[in-house]
């Protein structure tokens, strides 16, 4: 486990921000930490962060008690995030990679390496508040991981980026993760980290909702919906014992008692004589397995 | 390097190469520089407006006049007042000053007239009127046969030299102890009220800007929120101190050099008045300036400077770690956080406004002594005293309190500070302030 996160409680005044909160994130994989805003994610990221310390439980980051080295260990992109506008893009990198422990000599060469990636060499001495958002997002990316961190937690890391630059980002954390450093994505848009996360853990009001692998999630949520689409209409006569979720003129959505059932269903349609241009099954998206998992556990969700 | 030296290091390089800090800290030594040009012009222009005057003196009684910076006379030789206006309207002299025969020494108004069309200046006709005054003294003296000599034995100049009893004699006192203190005693206040007031909130405004720029909460998972604010309060300090030093030896270079480039006396510049006052006894002059220059050598200048430094730091720490967490509690609008800004601002005015109204009247009186060891006040007010000798007791006390304080108000801020920074969008009152100070861990 490179974070063991054991029975932690934060609160403020008497706001439970977080409430006992238990996970474990494996070394290597890319982790989803979701829920609306409010939900106590920032909270835990800070005690993760040693920024703040819990109230209550122990963080253990691979394997050892959180303590004041664990900053060196761990690159976090908050939210909240920002630069020294007057600094020169090259001396506030150095400064932030000495920060995160690194001595002048490799601040230098991880900060060369890094700008020759991105293709942003003649970056070095522009100041800050000269570049668009978007430069300022990537320059504040490599802040991030210039230290090479075990643990690189990024809050809400994709907003204000374009869609390039957030494919060219997206690429770099898979390459990092490729690399063997573990990825803690916090986001409460929650359809932007499922395909990239292999666990999640959903928070609601500071607690912990739903946590485990991605697929086994999903399957475990999964209501036996089949979507079929035929070019022309949908053709009558389909047994009733198949019930409609959905339709509209060549797309049908069938809830199946069973999954056992989708060769028949697709069968029946087949001797119709329909031709099928789709047929597939449905899971949940995590916004949907959240709302559902809050009602069960009886908690409004906070207002997103 | 650790990583308050670094943050340190870049507090001070990111201020120190501001074009602002560069500015100010020129601008001053400059406008000493300015100044002096102008008093240098100011001389060399009265120098060559010389004045030409023709002297008609009708009771023939008096001896020739000696020239003088700025004013050349001829006595009339015999010519006649209209002859002399003549003279005027030639452009042989500038004026004619008849001086009319002196009758009856009890009279000691005695007026004297000055015929031109141009403008005397003021100036001008001072230096005339004590040339006069000394030529018809001269005159009376030689009259009723007065020996110069024997008239000096007359003057005596009587300065009361407080004593204490108590005392053991070495603490000798001399009208010229109180302003020389006066004058000590209020630069040191002045230049700590500015530096205080001004570094302190440098530091505010820096610690808002880190807020509103977002970029400390970055900061905050690399480094402790307590190694942030000091690094900027000591840096800005440096800064601070940089100054100091800076203005110090510019200002020193500047009054130095320039007389020389310029090849002008100093001491014409200082008193350009005095130039042609040489009825001032000289005596008088010398004892004056030496006696000053004895009471400046007779300060304690190694305990005066050590209290300098040492009550500028403790204020420094006080104030700027009050603004710091001030600043930390507030959002990016200044106006807003006019009500948590007060309680910093309010105590340092308060401080230069006792040491103003009540320290230059009785540098000892009971409202300095409280401020003076008052630990809010102190830093402004014992400086301003020490350079009247305060028994030690005080001055002990109120380092210890200064530095006390100083202690327990970085802790405090601290304390605001790691609370304040990482909260957004929320006005904050005094009362939140004081519970943030309570929070554990």
């Amino acid at each position: 486990m490179i974070l063991s996160i054991q029975n932690v409680v934060k609160t403020y005044g008497n706001y439970r921000a977080v409430d006992n909160v238990s996970l474990d994130i494996p070394k290597g994989s890319v982790f989803g930490m979701l829920g609306p805003n409010g939900a106590g994610k920032t909270s835990l990221i800070r005690m993760i962060t040693t920024i703040t310390g819990p109230d209550e439980g122990v963080i253990l980051l691979d394997g050892e008690k959180i303590n004041n080295r664990t900053p060196e260990q761990i690159g976090y992109m908050p939210e909240e995030r920002g630069l020294y506008k007057k600094m020169k893009v090259g001396e506030h990198l150095l400064y932030l990679a000495q920060l995160k422990g690194l001595s002048p000599a490799q601040a230098r060469k991880s900060i060369d390496e890094w700008l020759t990636k991105f293709e942003i060499t003649d970056w070095w001495s522009k100041k800050i508040e000269d570049l668009s958002k978007g430069m300022q997002q990537k320059i504040q990316f490599i802040a991030t991981v210039i230290h090479r961190p075990k643990l690189l937690i990024l809050d809400e890391p994709f907003t204000g980026l374009d869609p390039i630059n957030t494919t060219l980002i997206k690429d770099e954390i898979a390459q990092l993760n490729e690399s063997g450093i573990s990825i803690i994505f916090s986001t409460h848009r929650m359809e932007q980290v499922e395909e990239m996360c292999d666990h999640i853990v959903l928070i609601n009001k500071g607690k912990n909702v739903l946590y485990g692998e991605v697929e086994a999630i999903k399957n475990e949520y999964k209501e036996n919906l089949y979507v079929v689409e035929t070019e022309g209409e949908i053709p009558d006569g389909i047994p009733d014992k198949y019930q409609v979720d959905s339709r509209s003129t060549n797309s049908i959505t069938f809830k199946l008692d069973d999954e056992s059932q989708s060769n028949e269903l697709l069968k029946a349609f087949l001797q119709k004589g329909a031709r099928i241009t789709r047929f597939e099954e449905i899971l949940p998206t995590f916004n949907e397995i959240f709302i559902r998992r809050v009602a069960e556990s009886g908690m409004a969700p906070v207002e997103a | 390097m650790s990583k308050l030296s670094l943050i340190i290091r870049r507090e001070y390089l990111t201020r120190v190469r501001k074009k602002s800090f560069i500015l100010g800290t020129l601008l001053a030594p400059v406008g000493l520089l300015v100044y002096m040009l102008v008093i240098f012009g100011l001389s060399s222009y009265q120098g060559s407006g010389e004045l030409k005057v023709a002297v008609l003196d009708e009771g023939n009684s008096l001896t020739a006049f000696p020239d003088e910076k700025g004013v050349r006379y001829v006595m009339s030789g015999g010519r006649s007042l209209e002859q002399l206006k003549q003279a005027v309207l030639d452009k042989e002299v500038d004026g004619v000053l008849r001086i009319p025969k002196v009758t009856n020494f009890q009279n000691k108004d005695l007026t004297v007239f000055y015929y031109s069309d141009e403008k005397l200046a003021p100036e001008k006709s001072n230096q005339i009127e004590d040339r006069v005054v000394a030529k018809i003294k001269e005159f009376k003296m030689d009259s009723l046969k007065l020996n110069a000599e024997q008239l000096k034995l007359l003057d005596s100049k009587v300065s009361i030299d407080p004593e204490s009893i108590t005392g053991d004699g070495k603490d000798d006192q001399s009208k010229y102890t109180a302003g020389v203190g006066l004058a000590v005693g209020g630069i040191m206040t002045f230049l700590l009220f500015f530096m205080v007031l001004m570094y302190g909130q440098m530091v505010m405004r820096s610690v808002m800007e880190e807020k509103t720029n977002r970029i400390v909460e970055v900061m905050m998972s690399s480094v402790k929120p307590f190694d942030l604010m000091m690094g900027k309060i000591i840096g800005a300090g440096l800064v601070g101190l940089t100054q100091v030093v800076a203005w110090v030896v510019l200002s020193g270079a500047v009054s130095i050099l320039v007389p020389l480039v310029m090849g002008i006396d100093a001491s014409q510049m200082q008193t350009p008045m005095a130039a042609g006052a040489e009825s001032i006894d000289p005596e008088l002059v010398q004892d004056t300036s030496f006696r000053i220059m004895s009471e400046l050598s007779r300060q304690n200048w190694p305990l005066l400077i050590f209290a300098f430094i040492v009550f500028f730091l403790g204020g420094y720490f006080i104030y700027s770690s009050m603004f710091a967490a001030v600043g930390s509690a507030m959002g990016d609008d200044l106006g807003e956080g006019q009500s948590l800004t007060l309680p910093a601002t309010i105590p340092l005015i308060l401080a230069f406004y006792i040491v103003s109204m009540a320290g230059w009247r009785n540098p000892d009186s009971s409202l300095m002594v409280f401020a003076s060891i008052f630990p809010l006040f102190s830093p402004i007010a014992m400086p301003f005293r020490m350079a009247f000798n305060p028994p030690w007791w005080q001055v002990v006390l109120s380092l210890a309190l200064v530095i006390g304080t100083a202690i327990l108000f970085v802790w405090l801020a601290g304390r605001i500070y790691r609370v304040g920074i990482l909260l957004y969008g929320k006005k904050i009152t005094l009362k939140e302030l004081w519970k943030w100070m309570l929070y554990k861990g």
